[in-house]
């Protein structure tokens, strides 16, 4: 028996599970948290990101036996209470997915970047987003939303600055 | 050489199952006139059940209660919602946003009442439901233009009976009816119950909007799908979920058409999670590219708990493979065969106009390349997959497939049932490029379902998708061209060297007669030789163009440079030389017989040409090793030019800084699909140019995943800007046709930065790196 965390609930893993299955697999079959996708199977496309106590990291490469005692979040535990976070918005607003297959991942790996730099330039993008592989070529919108993201989550801080300092 | 058939004239790049199949249906529905909009969209379960508590109406006036089925694709709620269904498949295209938009603008509603369904595979009430060679917008206009109309038609006539007005007074805007004379304005909804009872107009009597009147086709649309995508809710093939289902692995023979004698299946058996494994037998033809018919390739297939147990299993399967019938095939050796040949011409002749020689002996210059271009894998991101639960005398399948219509008929045949016993729900696919065209994960699934009889899902690897793909073809071109005295191209010779069986190119290796530039000059040669070769091929994004595109544009920048002119003016001459407006060309699909509009059209070309030079800055200095690169395409009836603008440095690496794109597939549907469909082309066409290649060697395919298959990365692509010309002319497709220049446009810039001449792809193979 493994205990989990994932979106900020416990969850338990039987026995029949084997403890060296990756987590994306535990995700997907035995969790049936399927946000989550499957692409490579070697840590090469990114699929599968995740973020392990805030690190965006690849699910097919984590034995689920190695996740106990981390905070894990999966792109179905973005969201509260059905309010979409800022990134989640500028994915749809720009419109950025065709297939979409790949922007679970995506999203997780812009959420973690924007979370430890929150107004990235074109370079920056570029080089962490380089681990997401996306087939159907939307990498010009990922773009654009990393950046309108940013935009609105510093309008937000500073909205909440200026209430502060009303306060 | 494309199968000959009296009636019809095939398209030579599109599979041509799926043109007949096209042909026929347009056939059909010409001498029923459309007979399926009468259809109610009550039959079939596809009502949607709405709110059943009745509104109130803005007037206080009707009240419905009742949910109004018009037809198979629109449905009105009480409450105003209107739900529309979209038949065809979403493998990342954008039809699922692009085709209920249609419907919307006809019935004058307004997007936010609208709520899209994916429509039930029902030929009867749909007709064909595929996605594939860009026809779901060209093929379904009128009909879907149609479905809005004839229920909005019905809406109104229901006003007037229930106002005691002419019909010819009311007005709607925006899902409300309106009589102004009266001051009357009442939702939709509220006409439900009377517009149900209404019998359907004639197809005939229909007004369809003039363009100027289009409220909502050409805007921008964010895709229907998109708050699922990114709250990671179950939407694909591979999210299919079922109680009690178990998960299958299929080991295929690592040589291609190798068969199973033995394997160690006891003790698979004994492997953690494992319930079953069991050897599946070679089922009809699945090496060579079908959609019609049911094949299987062979294999030990394993059963377990979940995917991760079912490979690991397949990990640890040792099988005999009988490899009698196999694959021998060498890409390096038939690289060195068709070099060797390049001097020659082909036997097969397939175009001969005018007189090549004396073209020749004529000619100011006579320029030649040899150009060689490499298989690839569609490696869609989501790995084939499909769910399917066996019930004895019926089967229910849950499939991301791009042909479910051919699906349908293919499994009957091959369980032995009848097809009202196949039923298949589509569920979106994690990109599509032409790999889900083929159903060969469906028939395995459904094979392996019988045997079960517990819903099962079969999942690929990834190594599994790479291996037994039906590959873009590789192949060679070995031109020769004049230049006349005024600078001209006067003739045009193309021995082309591609792969065949049975004394055919394989699937999606054939070169029209009539290609470009052979349909716009007075001397071709076309000749060809085929490869034997035993390696499955198929439909492949712009199939055929995809690679002649690359080949044919640079080499007629070889000829303008030949002849020292600039290539903006030169590629605009040679388009004069086309016979008349649309005739000129292909023939193809359709021939302008009702169909899709036969081939390239000058003016459209040349317009495209101009303003993609135009954006692009064609003409301006640049610093040393900066160049631009201009390229032209016609396929799938879209008419694309684009400019590259790339540096190269002296170590041979390549920086494409921006693409521009010029295109008219006439009006836009979804502005903002098919711009992403546009971007998405050109960066997919440089990832296959710059890295990726399938090789094989012994009849074993040399790439498994993406660590030797490397699809381009956000920090190698550049910025795409897309123009559109919104002519008069019908909406065609733009999944495939923006595809076509991008890599020639790119070549072509390299030359002008570098000096560097590119015959080959991929550009690794040149020593460049990106």
């Amino acid at each position: 028996m493994l205990e989990l965390n994932i979106n900020g609930k416990s969850v338990e893993i039987g026995d029949d599970v084997d403890p060296t299955t990756p987590l994306l697999w535990v995700l997907r079959d035995t969790l049936g948290m399927v946000g989550t996708k499957y692409g490579c199977g070697v840590g090469q496309c990114s699929a599968c990101t995740v973020h392990v106590n805030g690190a965006a990291l690849q699910s097919c490469q984590l034995p689920v036996q190695n996740a106990v005692g981390m905070n894990i979040t999966t792109i179905e535990g973005l969201a509260r209470d059905g309010e979409l976070t800022a990134v989640q918005q500028a994915w749809i607003e720009h419109d950025v997915a065709q297939c979409g297959y790949c922007q679970a991942g995506q999203i997780m790996r812009a959420s973690a970047l924007l979370a430890t730099n929150p107004a990235p330039t074109d370079a920056d993008i570029d080089t962490y987003m380089s681990a997401n592989i996306c087939r159907c070529g939307t990498y010009n919108r990922i773009r654009k939303a990393i950046h309108s993201a940013a935009e609105s989550l510093a309008a937000a801080n500073r909205d909440a600055d200026d209430q502060t300092r009303v306060a | 050489m494309s199968t000959q058939n009296k009636d019809f004239e095939f398209e030579p790049y599109i599979p041509h199952d799926l043109q007949l199949l096209l042909a026929e249906r347009r056939k059909a529905m010409a001498l029923s006139r459309r007979g399926f909009l009468k259809m109610t969209g009550l039959a079939g379960g596809g009502l949607v059940i709405g709110v059943s508590c009745s509104l109130p109406s803005e007037d206080a006036g009707p009240v419905s209660t009742t949910t109004f089925a018009a037809n198979p694709f629109v449905q009105i709620r009480p409450d105003n919602t209107i739900v529309i269904f979209s038949k065809n498949p979403d493998v990342g295209q954008g039809v699922k946003t692009s085709m209920p938009m249609i419907v919307a603008e006809e019935l004058d509603v307004d997007w936010s009442q609208v709520e899209v369904a994916q429509a039930d595979i029902d030929q009867a009430r749909y007709d064909a439901q595929i996605a594939g060679g860009s026809t779901s917008i060209p093929s379904n206009w009128m009909t879907l233009r149609q479905a809005g109309a004839s229920a909005r038609s019905m809406i109104v006539s229901a006003a007037a009976l229930e106002w005691g007005v002419p019909e010819g007074e009311i007005t709607t805007d925006a899902g409300f009816v309106v009589h102004a004379a009266t001051e009357r304005r009442a939702a939709y909804g509220a006409f439900a119950d009377r517009a149900a009872t209404l019998p359907v107009p004639d197809v005939q009597s229909l007004v369809l909007k003039e363009r100027a009147q289009w409220k909502l086709l050409g805007k921008r649309v964010s895709g229907v799908d998109n708050r699922k995508i990114v709250t990671g809710q179950p939407l694909y093939g591979i999210d299919q979920r079922l109680p009690d289902m178990v998960y299958a692995n299929l080991v295929k023979a690592p040589v291609i058409g190798a068969k199973p004698v033995s394997a160690n299946l006891d003790h698979i058996k004994t492997l953690p999670g494992v319930k079953d494994a069991f050897v599946v037998e070679r089922l009809g033809n699945p090496i060579d590219f079908g959609i019609n018919t049911a094949s299987l390739l062979p294999g030990i297939a394993i059963i377990a708990n979940s995917t991760w147990s079912a490979f690991q299993a397949g990990k640890a399967l040792e099988v005999t493979w009988d490899d009698t019938d196999a694959s021998s095939d060498s890409w390096s050796g038939a690289v060195a065969e068709a070099k060797r040949m390049s001097a020659e011409q082909g036997a097969q002749s397939l175009s001969n106009k005018g007189d090549v020689d004396a073209a020749f002996a004529s000619a100011k210059a006579t320029p030649a390349g040899f150009y060689t271009y490499q298989f690839a894998s569609h490696a869609d991101l989501e790995p084939q997959n499909c769910t399917a639960w066996f019930k004895g005398d019926s089967i229910e399948i849950w499939a991301p497939t791009q042909t479910p219509t051919m699906a349908i008929p293919a499994i009957a045949q091959m369980l032995g049932l009848p097809n009202d016993k196949v039923t298949l729900h589509q569920l979106r696919g994690g990109g599509g490029f032409g790999r889900r065209l083929a159903n060969d994960s469906v028939c395995e699934v459904a094979w392996i379902a019988k045997q079960l009889g517990v819903p099962v899902k079969a999942q690929w690897s990834r190594e599994d998708d790479m291996s037994f793909d039906y590959y873009r073809p590789g192949g060679f071109h070995s031109f020769k061209a004049a230049i006349d005295q005024q600078g001209k191209l006067s003739a045009w010779q193309d021995h082309f060297i591609t792969f065949g069986r049975n004394g055919r190119p394989v699937s999606a290796a054939d070169l029209g007669a009539q290609e470009f530039p052979v349909n716009a000059l007075a001397n071709a040669r076309l000749t060809q030789t085929l490869l034997p070769s035993g390696i499955p091929t198929g439909p492949w994004r712009a199939p055929g163009s995809n690679a002649l595109a690359f080949a044919i544009q640079c080499f007629l920048h070889e000829c303008s440079a030949a002849a020292g002119r600039d290539h903006l003016e030169f590629l605009l001459e040679v388009f004069d030389g086309l016979p008349a407006p649309g005739a000129g060309g292909r023939g193809g699909f359709g021939g302008g017989r009702g169909g899709f509009g036969g081939g390239p059209n000058r003016e459209r070309a040349q317009a495209v040409i101009r303003l993609a030079a135009q954006e692009a800055g064609w003409g301006r200095s640049l610093p040393a090793g900066r160049g631009l690169g201009l390229a032209f395409h016609f396929s799938h009836q879209g008419h694309f030019a684009e400019v590259a603008e790339v540096s190269v440095d002296s170590n041979r690496k390549v920086t494409v800084h921006k693409v521009t794109v010029a295109g008219d597939i006439g009006p836009i549907v979804n502005m903002s699909g098919a711009e992403n469909q546009a971007q998405g082309s050109v960066i997919d066409a440089l990832s296959t140019l710059m890295g990726l290649e399938i090789t094989f060697e012994g009849g074993r395919v040399e790439q498994r995943n993406f660590d030797r298959y490397p699809i381009l990365r956000m920090s190698q692509a550049p910025e795409v800007a897309v123009h559109f010309i919104q002519s008069e002319n019908n909406p065609t497709g733009v999944g495939e046709p923006a595809f076509p220049p991008a890599a020639p446009a790119i070549c072509n810039a390299i030359f002008a930065a570098s000096g560097q001449r590119v015959r080959t792809m991929p550009l690794t193979k040149e020593g460049f790196t990106i």
